[in-house]
């Protein structure tokens, strides 16, 4: 039973000698860096699995890395531009592979990780007309999106879709009209967000759901305090998340669910709204009031009609909102799953003790470890006080940015291109 | 329609059949990152199926390779440990619900295209069901098999209804929590009906596991949307009933009690002043078993306007450890301090709860 492996590993700790302690404690960079470095340059056969995924691969492989603090060298980055560019469909979008359809989520994880490697050749590599082209293409008159050509829409196409046009600043009123409703309509009686309207609350979709109300200014029209109260328990006696109610924890959801608290505590102002209108005995969701406080900078209002200028800024201005309320989940013992349970000593995480790592789960980890760490400081990227960093000190990782998950420096590199070309 | 001739092992470059087509290789460029190491035969398939997606061939021969890809992907394909050190089984990929979401198998294009030729040769999509049952069976956490097979259902119409939920019943008996199959089963029962026998299976399944949040989820969506039912407000009362009775029998089941506040949504007043809702919360706290649900119930309660009795305020003394704040003022804020203390993974949220009391509560 997972409880027990995981208590098992908590004891282990506590009864071996100290130097060995230290050693459990600490992020095994180097093995992780190669590791992760290794599939980058080859992978065997049995992940012709993911054949449809290689965007995916490159992603997880090099945010990971650059979580790590580290980077990949010329010959690499240059290689991994030029194959995405390669997966980059002539009339917008990016496919699993080259010569593939175009797909949103390969279309997202592909330019994350250009973003993630940063730079004038990387950047300008992505055709942002063409994607906009492909995000209009994908957008279903209900106002969800679909994956791809007649594919599935849920909430997971929604934010990729989102999330792409805003960090490449082409989000317009044409992409937002109808998501809002369409994401609202999968807040469940729980208090999470589903995948589709009646299916279940689930951690991934709940991250979604959220990120993508904030980017098009409507986060104000969730019930956040339902929300808040399904989300902290989904936090488990091992530290870990969950990903729904009753089912065991999961490395992964360390983003998914811990990267919901990281949006929540910029959302102060709007839950106080919220839970004011309560106590008023008002319907807290929906109110027209808070429109104006769900766009940020300055309180502007969502009036202003400027197309794309109205969006283009929400994801940079949503980093100087300060971090006012202390975070709501556990995140020492967060921190205490990642490293002694999904951790492996040779390099890469896993989902839990009996799972084999992978490059995903590598990712996910390592993004929810860096949320934790973070956790406690006010603004994003201020270094955090030795007491929020689980283990030494050099286990602290590169800070994120909560809404796109890439690194916080090269989303700021990213924003700078796109804002000006 | 079988994939596949019994025993024809044949590569495709060796069948007469194929004799007139050019495979088409990838264009993986000269320096490719995460190369994969394909084995012979997948590559193969992969190029004979570009060379009649980029044709736009609908025929036979190109359902046929659509087909024999899927198969290749889809874990009937036994694969040696690659050269890196670590075993990277297939099951992995099955049994990782998360990463079955984000992988597709084999990429959408090749589904796509099966459905473009399926409808081009107008093929019998009852065989098509059977074939994808057959994909699903290895691989039932696969988004593109259940996109395809709500396509075909669709198609389909009320003819696929009880297939339909035969299938996604057989799935939910092997994981009685998986996603898509839920999703799916909802889908049909929207679009296709078949609702009749709806709660009673959610009933079953929650026999079967009165913790089954997914069975719970199942159960709001029959009572909330069947045509047959009268909606919430008409099945609420026996609703509670039920609710109340799982909630006696498994206090620390976190399903009834949200369950239970879902009952009563948009309707907070009639959540308050529900008598069934308080006392069972009591019930709870006085059998001092399991009862961070019961005081997080009864705090949101509280913070809705609830007058308690002073049996409530017994109870929640009765659960105060002596290190506590004895003369806590007012019952939120005594048992948001009780929680804090009985459920340290949240003590934070207690505490900001705590701090954010509205102004009245008691």
């Amino acid at each position: 039973m997972v409880e027990s492996q995981v208590f098992q590993m908590y004891e282990l700790l506590s009864s071996v000698p100290r130097n060995a302690q230290s050693v459990l404690l600490e992020l095994q960079r180097d093995k992780h860096i190669e590791f992760l470095t290794n599939g980058l340059r080859q992978l065997g056969p049995s992940f012709c699995v993911l054949d449809a995924n290689r965007p995916w691969l490159c992603y997880w492989i090099l945010h990971s890395i650059a979580l790590l603090g580290d980077s990949v060298d010329d010959e690499l980055e240059n290689n991994t531009i030029d194959f995405l560019s390669r997966c980059q469909d002539p009339n917008g979008g990016y496919g699993g592979g080259p010569g593939q359809m175009p797909h949103l989520a390969t279309t997202y994880a592909a330019i994350n990780a250009l973003i993630t490697l940063g730079g004038h050749r990387s950047l300008s590599s992505i055709n942002r007309g063409k994607v906009y082209t492909f995000l209009r293409r994908m957008k279903d008159p209900s106002g969800a999106f679909r994956m791809h050509d007649a594919g599935e829409m849920d909430v997971r196409a929604c934010y990729t879709a989102i999330s792409v046009a805003s960090v490449l600043t082409i989000l317009d009123d044409e992409l937002v009209k109808g998501v809002g409703n369409f994401i609202l309509s999968c807040q469940t009686y729980e208090g999470g967000i589903s995948g589709e309207p009646g299916s279940e609350a689930h951690g991934g979709y709940t991250f979604c759901g959220l990120a993508t109300m904030v980017l098009i200014g409507e986060v104000n029209r969730l019930d956040l305090t339902s929300l808040i109260d399904w989300v902290v328990f989904r936090q488990g006696v091992e530290g870990g998340f969950q990903g729904r109610t009753n089912k065991l924890v999961d490395g992964c959801y360390s983003f998914w669910q811990g990267g919901v608290f990281a949006l929540i505590q910029k959302l102060h102002s709007i839950i106080e709204e919220q839970l004011r209108l309560l106590d008023a005995g008002g319907s807290a969701i929906d109110s027209p009031q808070l429109a104006s406080i769900s766009c940020h900078s300055g309180k502007r209002g969502l009036h202003d009609t400027s197309g794309s200028a109205k969006f283009s800024n929400i994801g940079f201005n949503f980093l100087k909102e300060p971090a006012e309320m202390e975070p709501l989940f556990h995140s020492i013992a967060l921190q205490q799953y990642i490293i002694l349970c999904s951790q492996l000593q040779e390099g890469g995480f896993r989902d839990k003790p009996g799972k084999h790592r992978d490059y995903y789960h590598t990712c996910y980890c390592l993004s929810g470890l860096s949320v934790a760490q973070y956790s406690y400081s006010k603004d994003a990227d201020s270094p955090p006080l030795p007491r929020a960093v689980f283990g030494p000190y050099s286990n602290l990782l590169e800070p994120i940015h909560p809404l796109y998950n890439v690194i916080l420096d090269l989303y700021h590199e990213a924003h700078e291109f796109f804002s000006t070309s | 329609m079988e994939w596949k001739e019994e025993g024809e092992e044949r590569p495709l470059s060796q069948r007469p059949e194929w004799s007139d087509v050019t495979p088409v290789p990838q264009d993986d460029g000269p320096n490719p990152v995460v190369p994969i190491a394909y084995k012979d035969d997948f590559t193969e398939t992969m190029d004979y199926f570009r060379a009649v997606y980029f044709a736009d061939e609908r025929s036979l021969r190109s359902l046929h390779v659509t087909a024999e890809a899927i198969h290749m992907n889809a874990g009937n394909y036994t694969v040696t440990l690659s050269n890196l050190d670590f075993d990277f089984a297939e099951n992995l990929f099955l049994e990782n619900e998360a990463i079955g979401r984000i992988a597709s198998r084999v990429e959408a294009v090749v589904w796509h295209f099966r459905r473009l030729i399926l409808e081009a040769l107008n093929a019998d999509l009852h065989e098509e069901l059977n074939f994808i049952k057959k994909v699903a069976n290895g691989n039932p956490k696969n988004y593109q098999i259940w996109h395809h097979r709500r396509w075909v259902a669709e198609k389909l119409g009320s003819d696929a209804t009880s297939k339909e939920l035969d299938f996604t019943k057989k799935i939910l008996s092997l994981d009685a929590k998986n996603y898509h199959a839920w999703s799916h089963r909802q889908w049909v029962l929207q679009e296709l009906g078949g609702w009749e026998d709806e709660l009673d299976y959610c009933k079953q399944l929650l026999e079967d596991d009165i913790f089954n949040n997914s069975a719970w989820n199942q159960r709001y969506f029959v009572i909330t949307k069947s045509p047959f039912l009268g909606g919430l407000e008409a099945m609420r009362e026996s609703e509670v009933n039920y609710t109340v009775g799982a909630i006696i029998a498994k206090p620390e089941n976190e399903s009834p009690w949200r369950y239970l506040r879902g009952l009563y949504k948009d309707d907070a007043q009639s959540w308050v002043n529900d008598p069934q809702v308080s006392s069972v919360c009591l019930t709870v706290l006085s059998a001092k078993r399991n009862t961070v649900f019961a005081l997080s119930t009864l705090l949101d309660l509280l913070c809705h306007g609830f007058q308690p009795s002073q049996d409530f305020i017994n109870a929640v003394d009765a659960l105060k450890t002596p290190d506590l704040d004895q003369s806590d003022s007012n019952l939120a804020t005594a048992v948001c301090s009780v929680l804090g203390h009985m459920d340290p993974m949240r003590v934070n949220y207690w505490a900001w709860r705590k701090n954010k009391l509205p102004a009245q509560t008691a």
